[in-house]
């Protein structure tokens, strides 16, 4: 596999990653979601890691950088699913992802989404009166 | 320790690291080790395999499996003939919260296993081997 | 004239019945005989069959290790650990064996001609009868070693279950010491149910642990960490003035960590933060 699909779930992205992904298929990850960001004008991004039996440093960092480079792109990240394995290994290897919204699933992952955008709406109403 | 079965892997390209880690999966799968234990292994093991490729400049993963009377363990050496480390203690007491470069690949996969040897030397290359029991 | 060991094997083929009686009024002389714990039917089963067991490996010789004499020991090891079970003391499942001694020398003084013989006879007999024994307890103190090891897995269980306090709450009381070994299998459940009951908050109390160092603390932020990693909240509850104290003097880092003094507190929190709101009914 050469690029791991992002889908379009009205102003929400959606990416599943299923695979085991090398170094490469990672950034390609991080590069295609921010222009998708981009192109799309999306408000959030929902990475659904649920599948992933390894998080190292590296995926990791990739998931940070996501969730930075989306809220300077005015879009929410959330990171839902991760194994409680992976969640312990994590944290004793040094990463806490602080930065990072995490949701236990895809259907709270959406609900945190929408919520931040209903938020977001009323902020802006607020703003215009 | 009698070592019961043991081999090398390379450790050149990217596809090499997902390779080592799917192989430690399935070496702490066989010797019976908890998913949280098997988990580390693998992590810790794509963290030195990763430094073998991107700062060692490519090496060797040799693994073994261990059997110590009722105790099974699983142990990996990574090789290569980098650049080597200048400041080992510095690589190795990258805090918790800095995340950048080398440094936590190695201080955290030394916290994911029960024993951590590493030799380094600048224009020596690097020798890590971790171990993991059951 | 008979030898030592034609003596030795005769003492225990002959008139079995006899030996096992003489051996079974021993016993209770000795103070172990039948008591709430093996009844008299029982032992003289026992009993019986060792003499048996023995009647047929003493004509191999005396070297107790040897496969003839497997039957011995593996009846010897289900005895012990049957009574190591029971309670029975190491020195009680000793004697049973060791007691078989004084009727098997009564019967072999009655048979050596000389001094000799008489000692070697003896001295075979002796040395049957401990290895025998020793073997008894070697398995006794496994068995009972095996039992306490149970024993202390079951106490681990039992001591941190994780219960459902609400729909999308789950809680954790900690009891006793919190070493790193500890926390791992404690974390490992409680991900492990936040996952399976799709609960948003997880709820640690540590009223129940008595000391709270830096490691401890340690642990109990890796934990909060963990959680809110999966994508759930932790709070955590039961933290007594002293506990407060010691974290502050240690200058421990509880960083946007919610604590609360009680469960009952934090389970307030979590209905706030679930949308609950807890009202009276009204009476009819």
């Amino acid at each position: 596999m050469d690029r791991i699909p992002i889908l379009r779930m009205g102003e929400f992205l959606l990416v599943t990653i299923q695979v085991d992904m090398h170094d490469q298929l990672a950034l390609t990850l991080q590069d295609d979601l921010t222009s998708s960001i981009q192109r799309t004008g999306a408000k959030g991004v929902l990475i659904d890691i649920s599948a992933l039996e390894m998080v190292d440093s590296f995926i990791g960092r990739m998931i940070a950088n996501i969730s930075s480079m989306s809220r300077i792109l005015d879009a929410r990240t959330v990171v839902v699913g991760m194994r409680p394995a992976v969640a312990i290994t994590l944290v004793e290897l040094g990463l806490s992802l602080a930065g990072v919204d995490t949701a236990l699933d895809v259907e709270r992952g959406m609900r945190r989404l929408r919520d931040s955008l209903e938020d977001a709406g009323v902020a802006r109403a607020d703003h215009e009166e | 320790m009698p070592i019961t079965k043991s081999d090398v892997l390379p450790l050149r390209t990217e596809h090499d690291i997902v390779q080592a880690r799917q192989h430690v999966r399935k070496l702490t799968q066989e010797a019976g080790f908890g998913l949280v234990d098997q988990t580390k292994m693998v992590t810790a093991a794509s963290e030195l395999a990763r430094n073998a490729v991107t700062y060692g400049g490519g090496g060797t993963v040799r693994w073994e499996v261990l059997t110590e009377g009722v105790r099974r363990g699983v142990r990996l050496h990574f090789i290569d003939e980098g650049p080597g480390i200048a400041d080992l203690q510095q690589a190795l007491t990258d805090g918790w919260t800095s995340g950048t470069g080398m440094g936590l690949g190695l201080s955290g996969a030394k916290r994911l296993v029960n024993e951590f040897e590493i030799e380094s030397a600048p224009g020596r290359g690097t020798r890590v081997t971790v171990t993991r029991w059951k | 004239m008979s030898t030592a060991a034609e003596i030795v094997v005769n003492t225990i083929q002959n008139d079995s019945r006899g030996l096992l009686q003489e051996w079974l009024a021993e016993l209770k002389a000795q103070g172990t005989g039948a008591d709430h714990r093996v009844s008299e039917s029982e032992l003289q089963e026992q009993g019986a069959e060792l003499v048996r067991l023995l009647a047929a490996a003493i004509g191999s010789g005396r070297d107790v290790s040897g496969e003839s004499w497997r039957p011995v020991r593996e009846f010897l090891e289900t005895i012990s650990r049957s009574r190591a079970l029971q309670g029975f003391g190491a020195n009680e499942t000793a004697t049973l064996v060791l007691s078989l001694k004084r009727p098997l020398f009564a019967r072999i003084r009655a048979q050596a001609n000389d001094p000799a013989t008489l000692g070697d006879a003896t001295w075979t007999v002796t040395e049957v009868i401990d290895r025998l024994a020793l073997h008894t307890v070697a398995t006794f103190q496994k068995s009972r070693e095996e039992v306490i090891a149970r024993q202390q897995e079951e106490m681990l269980e039992l001591s941190t279950p994780v219960v459902k306090l609400w729909d999308g709450v789950v809680a954790l009381p900690m009891i006793g010491t919190l070493d790193s070994a500890r926390t791992q299998v404690v974390m490992e459940s409680l991900l492990q149910r936040i996952v399976e009951t799709g609960s948003e908050i997880a709820i640690i109390d540590i009223t129940g642990v008595p000391t709270v160092d830096t490691l401890v603390a340690q642990h109990l932020l890796k934990a909060v960490t963990a959680i809110r990693l999966m994508g759930a909240d932790c709070i955590i509850s039961g933290i007594r003035p002293q506990i407060a104290q010691t974290i502050v003097h240690l200058g421990v880092e509880l960083g946007g960590v919610t604590t609360k003094a009680t469960l009952a507190d934090a389970l307030a929190l979590a209905f706030k933060r679930s949308g609950l709101i807890v009202t009276r009914a009204k009476a009819v």
